[in-house]
């Protein structure tokens, strides 16, 4: 089949996917060019793939996997509390990373309250440092977006299948093959590959939770490239292999990802007449309390770390909040103006090959593309002013894997079942985006938003190049609070910078929803 | 009514003052510009003097100091880069981009300085810091050879970190492989920065972690904290001296010279103790702060000259990874 006929255009798409490749490969080609000599990889960067490669496959192999039983069982259950559940799972991913080890270790270090338990018991504490320390830690940070992108693929599946599988007398394992796998394997390819992505650049949660330099990912090298020997060649070489991979990763999943639709619905509240058996319910049960034990105790860690300070937060602290949400506000639009019509475009053809160019962008190291952007800006203009745009287009780019993962899926619904209705009836263009696809996209575009909202505030990115004393970004101020010894004040600006961020992907996700039974 | 008149007139007039003001732009470390560094101090101190406008800017940490004006290179904006220490002052002298300085001062460090390029302005001991009621050892061997775990920073991307390689490079020489050996089951973790080993350490993950001697102080001194204290080792302690130094390129030559000569009058080195948490390079008329004396002195002190400062380390840091690797 060809292209079909489709009642947008897929001009705006390619233009904001150029826009994208432009920022990304012009940061590499300007950091090549700035580098005089050469030196090639040699074994100790080989390990450096190696160990970043196993770490991010095991990582995105178990988040995707342990979601998958997680997600089944949100989306066939209702209980108390089910919603805010679904929108504490952002929460996580929000953090800033030395925050997020820092609580992860309140549970899971040595004298961490798992291992106290242990220890009154008369066993060893537990021994967190190595590779598993490292695959936990990403599964911290990804399992709960991993579970959300899988739980959008069981909303994807009209009420009405379900219904329909019910009167037919399918049990649970008919409905798993008919109905819920050819869903899952609209999702699985898509979410390994995101977090696959998000993993090859890890640097300081790999390196503290693996113990010492064994756990030395390409990121570290890029690091030691630039700053240890200022070989610049050699850091954009590293990098450019992080992109590679990400989007090697990104095309085999993209060839794997399955476009059967399930067509249109009447946008029934789900019903389930599965999984009524005691053991279905105590296995979902037991997948929805791991999870959430999992994922909270190291956030509670951090709320009772942070607690003590809150009241006595210096003044700085709360003008780097409102710097940090500006710049959040920023990205998100600039966000929506990339990836929607990129969502758009991508849906509208056959395969997505446009998405892996969103991944390239994820995968990009920081450190990279915010040297490639000072070495650009640098001579036209002063790159401290210029420092919050620049961060807000670079947590925009970091930001559109999500939400391409996000709205595609919906977008190719949303074309598969009103495309031709809207055809016929010369629906087509902005018009067709004003009065269905924006509609129809409302819960993705209101999730995709939260989310980046939320990650730009966590983010601390490129602005640790650029950051002058009046505009440093919240995260940002943590770090200072911190190198200042100000332990219990960072902590407290950590635990306004876990709210702030959840707040605004609450209002966000909750906006996208209203109205709806998610 | 009246206040708002007085307003526009103090716009203007601060406009005027404005543009006729010069401008010191001075490229420094992250700690150095924020609420709790010296910075907003130095800024004040400067201005009442120099009848001009001191901009200082944070570009990261030491290294990544370096690597910005590299960057930049001739079209710097910096007058003035303040933060390198003297494992960097031989890379940065390399660059061209410095010239030789005229400040001539009574310096009170362990060491003689006699670099034309670069005006040290506070140093500090690299130590182990543990809580006070531990028994700690008293070498880097004996901590080698106990149970004790330490967490430590990657010398690839922290200075303390590059100061511990070099400190055991220093003291043990071509032995230097046998006592990170020893170290390896102590070593928790090794983190990327400062900020996390400390963190670490203060959660309780480890038993002693690599810092200044200087860091009880500040528990001390900010928190009336005394559960803090740095461990004295037999070897001697290895240093940090860390120095400024004038952009060659400069279109604020008097001024940059004026700065650095501000740089180790009493104004400017009262303020570091107790805000950088280090030793001033020039001890001021009113000496330390109270708790100072507190604070361990290193029988030795061990550095390595700026010149060899690179070359030692690149072998350090090969002896490093394969020791730890493993």
């Amino acid at each position: 089949m060809a292209e079909r006929t489709q009642p947008i255009r897929a001009l705006p798409g390619a233009i904001a996917a150029g826009f994208v490749l432009a920022v990304v490969l012009g940061a590499f080609a300007v950091v090549v060019s700035g580098a005089d000599a050469e030196r090639g990889l040699g074994p100790a960067d080989l390990a450096a793939l190696r160990f970043t490669l196993l770490q991010a496959a095991l990582s995105a192999g178990l988040s995707v996997a342990l979601a998958i039983p997680v997600a089944r069982a949100l989306s066939r259950r209702r209980f108390r509390g089910r919603t805010l559940l679904i929108a504490f799972l952002g929460a996580p991913f929000l953090l800033p990373v030395i925050v997020a080890i820092l609580g992860m270790l309140a549970v899971f270090g040595r004298n961490g309250w798992i291992s106290l338990v242990l220890v009154q018991l008369g066993l060893p504490p537990i021994q967190i440092y190595g590779l598993h320390g490292v695959v936990l830690a990403h599964v911290f940070f990804n399992l709960p977006l991993a579970v959300r992108l899988i739980l959008q693929a069981w909303q994807a599946i009209p009420a009405e299948r379900f219904r329909l599988a019910a009167q037919l007398g399918c049990g649970s394992r008919d409905i798993w093959f008919l109905l819920e796998w050819p869903a899952l394997r609209r999702a699985i390819p898509g979410a390994l590959a995101v977090v696959f992505a998000i993993c090859l650049t890890s640097f300081a949660v790999a390196l503290t939770l693996g113990g010492g330099p064994k756990a030395t990912t390409l990121e570290l090298a890029i690091y030691q490239a630039f700053r240890f020997d200022f070989d610049l060649g050699r850091a954009a070489l590293l990098g450019c292999i992080q992109v590679g991979v990400a989007g090697l990763a990104g095309l085999v999943a993209m060839a794997t990802l399955s476009d059967v639709g399930f067509g249109g619905g009447l946008d029934r509240s789900m019903d389930r007449w599965d999984g009524a058996g005691g053991l279905a319910k105590a296995g979902d049960a037991l997948a929805v309390c791991l999870t959430v034990a999992f994922l909270f105790l190291p956030l509670v860690a951090i709320v009772l770390a942070g607690l003590p300070g809150l009241d006595t937060l210096p003044a700085t602290v709360w003008r780097a909040a409102g710097v940090s949400l500006l710049v959040a506000f920023a990205s998100t639009c600039i966000l929506l103006a990339l990836a929607l019509p990129m969502a758009a475009t991508i849906a509208g053809a056959r395969r997505g090959w446009l998405e892996t160019v969103g991944l390239m962008g994820l995968a990009t190291s920081p450190l990279v593309i915010g040297t490639g952007l000072f070495l650009v800006i640098n001579p036209v203009a002063d790159p401290f002013l210029l420092a919050l745009p620049v961060t807000a287009v670079v947590n925009a780019i970091m930001a559109l894997p999500f939400a391409l993962r996000i709205f595609v899926p919906a977008a190719r619904d949303v074309l598969q079942v009103y495309g031709r209705l809207a055809l016929s009836l010369e629906l087509t263009g902005r018009t067709f985006w004003r009065v269905v696809l924006l509609r129809r996209l409302r819960p993705q575009i209101g999730f995709a938003a939260g989310l980046t909202a939320a990650l730009s505030m966590g983010d601390l990115g490129v602005i640790a190049m650029f950051a002058d004393p009046e505009r440093a970004t919240l995260p940002l101020q943590v770090y200072r609070l911190m190198g200042a010894y100000r332990m219990e004040s960072a902590q407290a600006a950590a635990l306004l910078l876990l709210m702030l961020a959840f707040g605004l992907f609450w209002l966000c996700d909750r906006g996208g929803r209203s109205g709806d039974s998610v | 009514m009246k206040s708002a008149l007085t307003f526009a007139a103090c716009i203007s007039l601060a406009g005027a003052a404005l543009a006729d003001t010069p401008e010191l732009t001075v490229y420094t470390y992250d700690s150095f510009v924020s609420d709790w560094g010296p910075g907003p101090a130095v800024e004040k101190a400067f201005e009442e003097t120099c009848g001009c406008d001191l901009k200082l800017v944070g570009a990261g940490d030491g290294a990544a100091l370096l690597a910005r004006l590299k960057l930049e290179g001739e079209r710097t904006r910096a007058d003035v880069v303040l933060g390198l220490d003297t494992n960097l002052t031989a890379a940065a002298a390399e660059t061209g981009l410095f010239s030789t300085h005229s400040v001539t001062a009574e310096y009170d460090l362990p060491v003689a300085w006699e670099d034309p390029v670069f005006v040290p302005y506070d140093w500090g001991y690299f130590a182990f810091v543990h809580n006070a009621d531990l028994q700690a050892p008293t070498s880097l061997k004996a901590l080698a050879e106990s149970e004790l775990k330490i967490v430590i920073q990657d010398p690839r991307s922290s200075t303390p970190g590059l100061g511990l390689l070099m400190w055991v490079k220093t003291a043990y020489g071509d032995e230097a492989p046998a006592i990170w050996a020893g170290l390896a089951d102590n070593i928790v973790t090794v983190t990327k920065g400062w900020s996390e080993a400390y963190g670490l350490f203060l959660e309780g993950e480890a038993d002693m972690v690599l810092s200044y001697t200087t860091s009880p102080a500040y528990h001390l001194i900010a928190e009336e904290d005394t559960s803090k204290a740095a461990a004295s080792f037999d070897e001697g302690h290895y240093m940090q001296i860390e120095v400024a130094g004038k952009v060659a390129g400069t279109d604020q030559q008097e001024l940059a010279d004026q700065f650095l000569q501000f740089i180790v009058t009493d104004a400017f080195q009262s303020i570091i103790p107790t805000t950088n948490w280090m030793y001033p390079a020039v001890t001021p008329a009113g000496g330390l702060p109270d708790g100072f004396e507190t604070l361990i002195q290193p029988g030795k002190a061990l550095l390595v000259p700026a010149g060899e400062a690179q070359a030692i380390r690149d072998a350090a840091l090969d002896e490093w990874l394969s020791a730890l690797s493993q």
